[in-house]
């Protein structure tokens, strides 16, 4: 138990709600414009993967961090999207701006599935309870003959339907696919922003910094923790979806190993867990430096962009506490006015 | 399947067990102590297991007998860690929870980056040694005698542990445990034995890395798929329970073998992973657990 109990539940004013719409629309703005004058392949890509993780970091931080049900599993909700969306369109033929839609539904119901006998269990058993469910179904998938196993799903690019938006296939363009993940972050944030002023963001505020307290107020703990995981589950699987249809070619180690439920909550923790920004600029601030550090240092193979990414970590967890969004001039000031 | 097939396999799983219980016990130890899940513990079992593998390769000494050695520098690793980071990790005002779990686990990446750059990917083993290759007959069971001299090793260890519990030094971890502040007002330096509990923890994942080397190959990622068992291991027996995590360690071996023997090798791990999801379900607490 801390000794200062945390105040998650603050009041935001109306005028700070407003503010931070319109920088989110500014920003919306300014990153659609931004891979306009870019055009190597390999900084626009790097600029999708970030926005990418921006948006699964803030489906992550809806249940991790407004509800504060640490996850480590949220691997099989992005497995589950892109699998579902990328099946659906090469044994159905169905276009993936549905099959996204879909992933999203089927992997929102697997959240709910998996909160179900877990949203039971407190702290860390929780956490370790959904990197197991995360590791079976990875073993599963793996082994599974139907969804191809081991050898993964290939995502053809068909010559007949050419440059299209139903089916989100672009030949060597990048620019489309910057959209779309631009939209699914936007998404996101905006889910996030509005789960932030609702009746559900402040209960689910409350159901983090003290469960029994919340339940003697008449706050209803598990739906609430099943509506956190639902929405959070939905995006991530939308998320994993667009992956699929992004890099054309899924198997479990790319799209449900343990690896990316860690990668996945990352980037919000460092920024700063159940706040707006901190899934954005954890993200802008990681991806990059690990894709960096990665293709300059990592080729040698011997893990020297491992320690600086560990390293990065450790430092960041250790100094910032609250997460790099607490950087942020105009955020201190507000946090010193409440 | 022949009955002796199936004893086999079942004391495979005892063997093996044994040494999932120890690297568990580890983990459980400064859980239990501090409420800390340590999620650098695979990469602390690599680290004794290349400690071993460089010690033999220039000393020519047994494994058995490096397991003092080793456990020495996995205790000092251990208070090391703690002073350098856990003892920060815990004083912050902000996601305490959250800063340890990512602490360590940036840890994790940071140990298996500089394993990576020294010792490069590829596997090693301990080729030569006084057990390897031999067996022990048991009327058509074989014991290969490097996983029967570990399961020895590791029950001592718990043994040892047990009798660490009821010295001195073990009734002030117990009080730390309980009331971490106010063991300061009867003379308990807490941080001091926080770092002792953690270096305790790591040296019994230094007893276990040894032995292991013994007959596992060494790579630098060797310790992920252990730790993930360990995480396992010590939530089914309850965090914080020695004996917890030696009765879930055989039920996890056990499992793993005879999901192998009768459903499919490559979904052994589904099967532990399966028995411990079924225990949680009427046990939130895992069996021992009272935290």
């Amino acid at each position: 138990m801390e000794a200062v109990p945390a105040r998650s539940a603050q009041t935001a004013s109306p005028a700070r709600r407003r503010r931070e719409l319109v920088t989110g629309a500014v920003l919306l703005v300014l990153l659609a414009l931004l891979p306009l004058p870019i055009h190597d392949t390999y900084t626009r890509n790097l600029i999708i993967i970030t926005i990418l993780f921006a948006g699964l970091a803030q489906a992550w931080n809806i249940l991790g961090g407004y509800c504060g049900q640490i996850s480590l599993g949220h691997s099989l909700y992005f497995g589950v999207g892109a699998y579902v969306s990328a099946l659906l369109l090469t044994r159905a033929g169905v276009p993936p701006v549905f099959g996204m839609l879909a992933g999203g539904a089927v992997a929102g119901a697997a959240a709910l599935l998996v909160g179900w006998p877990c949203f039971r269990l407190s702290g860390h058993y929780y956490a370790i309870a959904t990197v197991v469910v995360g590791e079976i179904f990875y073993l599963l998938f793996l082994n599974w003959d139907f969804i191809g196993g081991a050898t993964g799903v290939n995502i053809p690019y068909k010559r007949a339907l050419g440059e299209s938006w139903l089916w989100m296939q672009f030949r060597t363009d990048k620019l489309p696919f910057h959209m779309i993940v631009l939209g699914f972050a936007a998404l996101a944030w905006l889910v996030a922003w509005l789960i932030e002023g609702s009746r559900w963001g402040y209960v689910w505020r409350a159901v983090k910094d003290d469960p029994i307290a919340a339940r003697s107020l008449a706050v209803r703990v598990f739906p609430s923790k099943m509506a956190a995981a639902a929405i959070s589950g939905f995006l991530t699987g939308m998320g994993g979806a667009i992956y699929a249809q992004y890099v054309g070619y899924i198997d479990p180690d790319s799209v449900m190993s343990g690896q990316l439920s860690i990668l996945i909550p990352l980037p919000a923790v460092l920024g700063g867990v159940g706040t707006l920004w901190g899934p954005v600029i954890g993200a802008a601030v990681l991806i990059p430096l690990s894709e960096v550090s990665r293709s300059y240092l990592g080729g040698s193979g011997r893990g020297v962009d491992l320690m600086i990414y560990g390293g990065l970590i450790v430092l960041v967890a250790l100094l910032r506490p609250q997460g790099l969004a607490s950087l942020l001039a105009w955020r201190r000031r507000d946090a010193r006015a409440a | 399947m022949s009955l002796s097939l199936f004893l086999q396999v079942a004391v495979g799983g005892l063997l093996m067990g044994l040494i999932y219980a120890l690297v568990a016990a580890g983990l459980s130890l400064i859980f239990g102590l501090m409420d800390v899940v340590n999620f650098a513990h695979g990469e602390l079992l690599m680290l004794a297991m290349y400690a071993t593998f460089v010690l033999w390769q220039f000393s020519g000494l047994d494994p058995l007998l490096l397991i003092p050695a080793v456990s020495l520098l996995l205790f000092g690793a251990g208070v090391a860690i703690y002073r350098l980071l856990i003892q920060r990790a815990l004083s912050v005002r902000f996601n305490r929870g959250m800063v340890q779990i990512f602490v360590t686990f940036g840890l994790a990446i940071l140990i298996r980056g500089a394993a990576q750059f020294v010792f490069s990917g590829e596997f090693q083993s301990i080729n030569k040694s006084w057990l390897s290759g031999r067996k022990l007959d048991l009327a058509g069971v074989f014991l290969p005698l490097p996983q029967l001299a570990a399961a020895i090793v590791c029950l001592i260890a718990f043994g040892a542990l047990l009798l660490i519990s009821r010295t001195e030094f073990g009734r002030a971890l117990e009080a730390t445990r309980e009331d971490r502040d106010a063991v300061a007002l009867i003379g308990i330096d807490r941080d001091r034995i926080f770092a002792l509990g953690w270096g305790l923890g790591t040296a019994t994942v230094g007893v276990a890395g040894a032995m292991l080397a013994g007959f596992y190959y060494v790579s630098p990622n060797v310790g992920a798929n252990f730790a993930l068992i360990a995480y396992v291991t010590v939530a089914l027996g309850g965090f914080g329970s020695l004996m917890g995590a030696l009765v879930a360690g055989l039920l996890i071996g056990e499992t793993e073998a005879m999901t192998a023997l009768f459903v499919d090798p490559a979904l052994k791990q589904v099967g532990m992973f399966a028995i411990y999801l079924l225990v949680l379900m009427f046990r939130p607490r895992g069996l021992f657990g009272t935290m």
